[in-house]
């Protein structure tokens, strides 16, 4: 039931909404050039903050465009989202 | 015929010119039109209009809301009943049958009260202390026919329900009179206002006093303001969702509309519900709020007694008995908990109303209704004193009905003045006003009274003073624990008139200020909801949209089974008329295997894979290695995920050196077309790839078996087909009656066998087409169980079914899939990984003379489950039943005998190749 503002279509109803985890994970590579704890790190490693959270929605039902967003877990505010690749953006928003 | 001897010769918002019939546990009855039930029963002089929940005391009217604990009844019949309404917020129409819930035969004599003889054994926890392994099944039996509410009914809902969506600058939720203020004045400016009200007509406490008909007109003149009535907000969610649901019964159309709403700001006006006094014997009928009495006399004309006792603990009441007695009911006595009687005194003594300050109640007196109130002075100093009475009209003060703000995330403090939780800091843009947002009386004396009899804190769970007190010797201190224990707010009413007065009560217990005992967060619905006003419109066929095939009108014509395979609609087989089904995929399976079936492979995924970087793309997508596929051949390709375990599986095909077709399972496209985005946009931007799900716009026939080829021919197509240039694993373009055609010789069956795809439109000609083709040499069209039939002969896995997350390529006899790749690619580094450890649990094939269960365990020497059958049928082919089993280190043990373990049967069976059939794949170009 939150609002997501879509970078391209503006603000939507959740249901519309895919979440799909943390925000700039780097996958390590290539396979042959990758530790297991690094590789386990990437696999299982994330971060689960009582605050802002960097996250990756994709929206589904409207453009399917995968964007960032920053978003409180305590509170549930919004705090800014991007299309992918202009993460800079955020950056400011965090702070 | 009037018989209504409660009836007062003049007042109420009631159109007396219109009598309705109505009838009450079989009983008729007579009310005005704008009565609700419970104001028409007033009005006839019936007092015991329920029971309790777990006591089965007899209980009558207390509220004149939605908070009512006690008037809970089923109403109408058969299709249309609906249990467990409040009788308070039912509006009375002509020949309504309304029946007490919980009370058999009747409310006014209910056989179960006997329970009410035994109640000293019913303590708080009871169900806990009682209730205990291994004997739950004979109490269950026992609970589920005496703690019953209403019935559901048993026949599907004729109604319809709507769902509507809708956004506004500011919602106001309550349409008294602060609501009606801050709606005229939010929407002065042109503001999209929507106002909702759970009431038929705006007003609120205030509905019969004041006339609201201008405020009505001047909010109805407004466009973008929207004035919703009998609509209860439900719940007040994340980023100011507010949901509703809208009572339209006895309206042409649906018969209930649940709303969400995204509101800028919401205004609170909810108002403020009147709280019970906690003294012996307060749950006898003819003891009601005294608002509850106010509004009645005022609001619909019905005087719930002739002679009234006022109990109360604050200086409103006095006015309520002074508006009382101006309405025509006798009052003859106030009691005040409060050591000084409040500044109305000398008025109601004038009006002959004796006042007792510093008195309490500690019994009522009656059978099925008060006759008679004993009050004593509280600080024991004095003489009990027994009034007559048939009505009892009590005040502890009021609460601000902050449910919803607490569901936003509000937080509430403790006001010491008027004993009440008030809003103090909010998470959600909005306000609250009126009697919601603040303290609406100060209020006095103690929170329970002793005396003689049970003092109810909770009417519908009856939970008592005395439970309170017994649950804090056990401890039970905390609040939250409070309630789980005694059950007390638990009911339909969710503690709307029971959860302060728990809470004052166990201060006193634990002599503890009130605030240091807490709250219990609300959670919603406000108030109950019906599942179909949830459901909408989502019901049966629209439950879950099917997805459907083009040629599926030629399906049924030829007899077809349909059923839902992965959310299409496909024929599982076309059976002969009075074929048994086994008999069915048996002869679909033989006709293929020696002659040519038909199968409509349509729903089988497509994605375009298109662009630059295309190849490279599919490179690092899947494991295999799609770099060197050449233009015109297809591939069986593996895509895993970074766990390396298998994702999907299916035949890629080169369109052209930038342009692929890549198939997926079946229901699959969707998936994995957004697997294929995530990638793309997410890690791989920099490559120029586009992908598109072209799945439903082709249609996709499978002609197979080692005529397939002469069938092929017969079509005359424009196309190269001849098994040089169209060898197995690959494909030809061409046309067919002037319109583009692909032909694919891939193979799911272990035959010869030709997939030709054509755009969708031309899916049921194609069909017919095949059929005519075909008729000369027997073609038999086959369903998805045939298929299924036929690759498991073959030991073609089918990925969900014959693997799990946690299967690796190597687990299903690919282990070398991708090893001779160069590049990363999803999932690689799990690859490599050491596993060594693990016994893991491999697919491995299976035979046996006996028949072979989907979810057999495969039992070890130990007899522990090694693994189980994923995959089984019997193979009319080789006549014995073949299988697929995930089993540990199964791959290694062909040839063993191992037992099957199946629902309590244990039976024998040969592990051995995956392949049953054909190992060398001759039959492919038979």
């Amino acid at each position: 039931v939150l609002l997501i503002p879509c970078p391209h279509c503006g603000p939507r109803a959740e249901i519309e909404f895919h979440w799909g985890g943390e925000a700039h994970v780097v996958r390590p590579g290539p396979h042959d050039a990758v530790s297991a704890r690094e590789w386990a790190d990437y696999l299982f490693g994330r971060n689960n903050p009582k605050g802002v959270s960097a996250e990756r929605w994709r929206h589904t039902h409207g453009c399917r465009q995968w964007f960032h967003l920053l978003r409180s877990t305590e509170s549930h505010e919004i705090l800014a989202s991007c299309p992918i690749g202009e993460s800079a953006r955020l950056a400011g928003a965090a702070e | 015929m009037s018989g209504q001897s409660h009836r007062l010769p003049s007042g109420g918002r009631i159109d007396r010119g219109r009598p309705l019939r109505f009838t009450f546990d079989g009983r008729a009855y007579t009310g005005f039109d704008g009565d609700t039930l419970a104001s028409a029963l007033l009005a006839n002089g019936v007092r015991v209009v329920g029971r309790s929940f777990r006591l089965h005391r007899a209980r009558g009217v207390m509220s004149a809301g939605l908070e009512e604990p006690n008037a809970i009844v089923q109403v109408g019949r058969g299709a249309l009943t609906e249990p467990n309404l409040k009788a308070t917020e039912v509006l009375l129409y002509d020949g309504l049958e309304a029946r007490a819930v919980n009370a058999w035969p009747n409310a006014a004599f209910d056989l179960a009260a006997v329970t009410g003889l035994f109640a000293p054994l019913l303590s708080p926890g009871f169900y806990y202390k009682t209730f205990l392994w291994p004997r739950w099944g004979f109490y269950s039996g026992l609970i589920r026919r005496m703690g019953g509410l209403g019935l559901a009914p048993r026949e599907p809902d004729p109604s319809r329900y709507e769902k509507a969506f809708e956004t506004c600058d500011v919602l106001v939720i309550g349409g008294g009179a602060a609501g009606l203020a801050a709606a005229v004045e939010a929407g002065a400016d042109g503001a999209r206002v929507i106002l909702v009200d759970d009431k038929p007509e705006l007003g609120g406490a205030a509905i019969g006093e004041t006339d609201f008909a201008e405020v009505e007109q001047v909010l109805g003149a407004r466009p973008e303001t929207r004035v919703l009535k009998r609509a209860v907000a439900l719940g007040w969610y994340d980023h100011n969702l507010i949901t509703v649901v809208e009572d339209l019964t006895g309206n042409p159309g649906p018969r209930q509309r649940f709303w969400k709403i995204r509101a800028g700001r919401v205004v609170l006006a909810t108002g403020a519900y009147e709280r019970p006094l906690v003294f012996p014997g307060n749950d006898r009928p003819g003891v009601m709020l005294a608002g509850a009495a106010r509004a009645y006399a005022l609001r619909f004309g019905v005087a719930a007694g002739r002679r009234a006792v006022v109990v109360t603990n604050n200086d409103q009441s006095y006015q309520t008995a002074l508006d009382l007695l101006d309405a025509g009911v006798g009052v003859v006595a106030l009691a005040d908990l409060r050591p000084e009687a409040g500044p109305l005194a000398e008025a109601l003594r004038a009006r002959g109303v004796q006042v007792l300050a510093g008195h309490g109640a500690v019994a009522t007196h009656g059978g099925r209704g008060v006759k008679a109130i004993d009050l004593a002075p509280l600080d024991g100093a004095g003489q009990r004193v027994r009034i007559a009475c048939d009505l009892v009209c009590m005040s502890g003060g009021w609460n601000p009905v902050v449910h919803l703000f607490s569901q936003s995330g509000g937080s509430v403090t403790w006001d010491p003045a008027s004993r009440a939780f008030v809003p103090l800091t909010w998470r959600q843009a909005g306000e609250a006003t009126g009697d919601a947002a603040a303290a609406k009386v100060p209020v006095g004396g103690p929170w329970s009274m002793a005396g003689d009899g049970p003092a109810f804190v909770d009417f519908q769970n009856d939970v008592t003073a005395g439970d309170i007190r017994s649950a804090a010797q056990e401890h039970y201190v905390s609040v939250e624990h409070l309630k789980r224990y005694t059950t007390l707010g638990m009911a339909l009413d969710q503690g709307k008139t029971s959860n302060v007065n728990a809470i004052g009560v166990l201060s006193q217990i634990l002599q503890k200020p009130e605030p240091r005992i807490g709250t219990t967060r609300f959670r919603p619905p406000f108030s109950p909801v019906t599942v179909g006003a949830l459901a909408g419109r989502r019901l049966g066929d629209l439950f879950h949209g099917l997805r459907r095939l083009p040629a599926e009108a030629e399906h049924r014509t030829g007899g077809a089974r349909l059923e839902d395979y992965g959310g299409w609609l496909r024929p599982a087989g076309y059976p002969l008329a009075g074929e048994a089904e086994e008999t069915m995929i048996r002869r679909e399976v033989s006709a293929v295997r020696k002659g040519v079936g038909l199968y409509d492979a349509s729903p089988l995924g497509k994605l375009v894979v298109a662009g630059p970087d295309a190849a490279e793309f599919l490179q690092r997508i899947y494991a295999n290695n799609l770099k060197t596929l050449a233009v015109g051949r297809c591939r069986y390709g593996l895509m895993l995920d970074e766990h390396g375990a298998v994702l999907d599986d299916g035949v890629v095909m080169r369109l052209a050196a930038n342009r692929f077709l890549v198939g997926t399972t079946s229901g699959g496209a969707g998936r994995i077309g957004l697997w294929l985005e995530e990638w793309l946009q997410c890690e791989w931007p920099d490559l120029d790839v586009v992908v598109e799900n072209v799945t439903s716009q082709w249609a996709t026939v499978n002609l197979a078996g080692p005529q397939a080829g002469t069938i092929l021919r017969a079509l005359g197509l424009d196309a190269v087909i001849n098994d040089q240039a169209l060898s197995h694993m690959a494909f030809s373009d061409g046309l067919i009656d002037g319109a583009p055609c692909h032909i694919a010789r891939v193979s799911f069956t272990g035959e010869r066998s030709y997939e030709i795809s054509v755009p969708a439109d031309r899916g049921a000609a194609l069909w017919r087409a095949c059929l005519e083709a075909g008729a000369a040499s027997g073609i038999v069209p086959f369903g998805v169980e045939a298929l299924m039939r036929l690759r498991l002969e073959k030991g073609f896995l089918h990925v969900g079914v014959d693997t799990d997350p946690t299967t690796y390529p190597e687990d299903i006899g690919y282990g070398r899939v991708g090893r001779a790749k160069v590049e990363d690619f999803i999932g690689r580094r799990s690859t490599l990984r050491e596993n060594a450890a693990d016994r893991r649990r491999r697919l491995v094939g299976v035979q046996s003379d006996r028949a072979i269960g989907v979810g057999a365990h495969v039992l070890g020497a130990d007899g522990m489950s090694q693994g189980w059958i994923t995959s089984a049928g019997f193979s009319p082919t080789l006549g014995r039943y073949v299988a697929l089993a995930l089993v540990e280190e199964g791959a290694s043990r062909h040839g063993e005998t191992v037992t099957l373990f199946d629902r309590g049967a244990r039976s024998e069976a040969r592990l051995g190749p995956l392949c049953a059939y054909d190992p060398e794949g001759a039959r492919l170009n038979a």
